[in-house]
């Protein structure tokens, strides 16, 4: 781990315009769990349904593509990566240092946007904000992780992890049985399932086990660092415009 | 004292060759990598700059291979083309970074003599996005002189700068080459390469198509017939002019002005206006009509 890494990608993520969209999307979450709450007055049924689908299955994943493309996607654009990488320093250094940044700002601020709106839209005895929280941490990790890793492959990582996150996570994962249980949503609601079990007011189920969950979470976040460590010690940058 | 070595190097992406078998050895001192856009340039350097690796041949530097090393860049200082840095930062912050990244002792006062040394002091707390090309370019090569690298390798180093800039670039170049750094630094202007480049290195279409004095390969390209358009007040009386002053070998009339040819390529650029000022004609337009490098360096390698 590196500190001027470390304080260098913190720095231009929050400097960028990204921050305004993560806070905007925050702020869209809060509305729609006021209307929640406004509709069905705080049922918990209700506010778990918006904040398991919407909240975690949507804003969730929109937040870290974000964060885990943001600390290293402008910087391979621009080529201003080069004044990292033309550096006596191990490339699984860097990636780890930005990775660290991203997992924390990502993980803040999407749990802090879940737990607030559970709130907001309806709890039960802050069952629902406590079982998303973990959730949402564990998911948080990999989905950052996962967009890391298509930054460093594909110059359109944005597009890439979009398509990604709506298509295969969101509306596959949604219908068909199979795809369903390869998704870092379904892994990371396993221990969500788990805190509330027996709770039949706060429906969340997980397509996989809670050990199954968690193993494949962190094979998908190892195995993306893997891939983004090698990447970069090959990555071909311009050195011209 | 460091040399970069190249054996047999060629580069190709998909079908294209972008460099074709190059062999070359670059010593300490300055030398000018010249060629015209698109010749290679830039991929030479990104391999020698361990940012492509070469494929076929061996890109090394004292013998140690470039290409997956990044314990190399201690001794390597780059001065990327591109322009993009971290623009929210101030010059100071952004080469003290640098420097705490190449792990130095004492950061600090490695940046302060860094940005002395291109002449940033005054304007180090301002921040890089509201620079000037030419500053950012010094800015560029603070962060790539703040670790005291025994190699410098700069991309198209004088884009962008004014005449005043460029004398600085130039004066600070030939320092770093007496004192036994090995600078490289690429360019399509060939003047650019007069003042400071003991030797260098012509490419043409990813071949070596020159290599040595600089003053032999100048006297080279400058023999060759110049060709001009012109268009003044009058053309005719400047044609009489311009012969009698026997500075071109030949001008014809054309209907919109005049075509000149020049074998002494300096005697008649300075001659020109002089001889239209004399003659009391306004010079609407001159314009070189077979100066693109291409041509120059086309010249260059039949010969």
């Amino acid at each position: 781990m590196n500190t001027v890494i470390m304080r260098l990608a913190l720095r231009a993520l929050l400097g960028s315009r990204r921050v305004w969209i993560l806070v905007g999307l925050s702020g869209l979450l809060f509305a729609v769990a006021g209307l929640s709450r406004w509709g069905s007055g705080g049922a918990v049924d209700v506010s778990t349904s918006v904040i398991v689908n919407f909240g975690f299955g949507l804003l969730v994943p929109i937040m870290c593509l974000l964060v885990g493309t943001g600390v290293i996607a402008p910087e391979i654009e621009d080529g201003s990566i080069v004044y990292l990488l033309a550096k006596p320093i191990p490339r699984r250094t860097i990636v780890l240092s930005k990775l660290v940044v991203a997992i924390a700002v990502a993980v803040t601020f999407c749990v802090a946007s879940i737990v607030i709106a559970s709130a907001i839209a309806g709890d039960q005895d802050g069952q629902l904000a406590l079982s998303m929280a973990v959730a949402t941490a564990l998911a948080s990790v990999a989905y950052v992780a996962v967009f890391f890793m298509i930054a460093v492959l594909t110059r359109n990582s944005i597009i890439v992890g979009l398509l990604y996150a709506l298509l295969w996570e969101g509306v596959l994962a949604g219908y068909v049985p199979g795809v369903r249980a390869v998704s870092i949503r379904q892994w990371a609601l396993a221990p969500a399932e788990r805190i509330v079990e027996g709770n039949a007011a706060i429906p969340i189920a997980s397509e996989v086990g809670l050990v199954a969950g968690i193993i494949l979470l962190a094979a998908a976040t190892v195995g993306s660092i893997i891939v983004s460590i090698q990447r970069l010690k090959v990555l071909s940058v311009r050195v011209s415009d | 004292m460091s040399t970069i070595e190249l054996t047999g190097v060629s580069r190709w992406f998909g079908n294209v060759v972008a460099v074709n078998d190059v062999t070359m050895t670059i010593g300490p001192g300055v030398t000018g990598l010249l060629g015209p856009n698109g010749a290679g340039k830039s991929t030479l350097l990104g391999m020698m700059s361990g940012f492509l690796p070469p494929s076929s041949g061996t890109v090394t530097i004292d013998g140690v291979e470039v290409w997956r090393n990044p314990s190399m860049y201690s001794e390597i200082g780059l001065v990327p083309e591109a322009q993009a840095m971290f623009d929210t930062m101030t010059a100071e912050e952004f080469v003290l970074a640098n420097a705490r990244l190449h792990k130095l002792a004492d950061p600090q006062s490695a940046t302060l003599a860094a940005l002395e040394q291109v002449e940033l002091l005054d304007a180090r707390a301002r921040r890089i996005g509201t620079f000037s090309k030419g500053m950012k370019q010094r800015v560029k090569m603070a962060t790539a002189l703040v670790h005291e690298p025994k190699v410098l390798l700069l991309d198209e180093p004088f884009n962008g700068m004014d005449p005043r800039q460029r004398m600085h670039l130039l004066a600070l170049l030939q320092r770093l080459g007496t004192d036994g750094h090995t600078v490289l630094f690429s360019s399509h202007i060939l003047e650019e390469v007069e003042d400071i480049a003991g030797t260098i290195e012509v490419v043409v279409a990813g071949r070596q198509a020159a290599s040595g004095d600089f003053r032999s390969i100048r006297r080279l390209m400058t023999e060759r017939p110049h060709q001009y358009s012109l268009s003044s007040s009058d053309n005719r009386t400047l044609a009489a002019a311009i012969i009698s002053d026997g500075s071109a070998d030949a001008v014809s009339l054309t209907p919109t002005g005049l075509d000149v040819q020049a074998s002494d390529f300096g005697r008649f650029v300075h001659a020109l206006p002089r001889i239209a000022r004399d003659a009391n004609i306004a010079l609407f337009d001159v314009t070189p009509a077979d100066e693109s490098l291409e041509s120059v360096f086309a010249y260059l390698v039949a010969r």
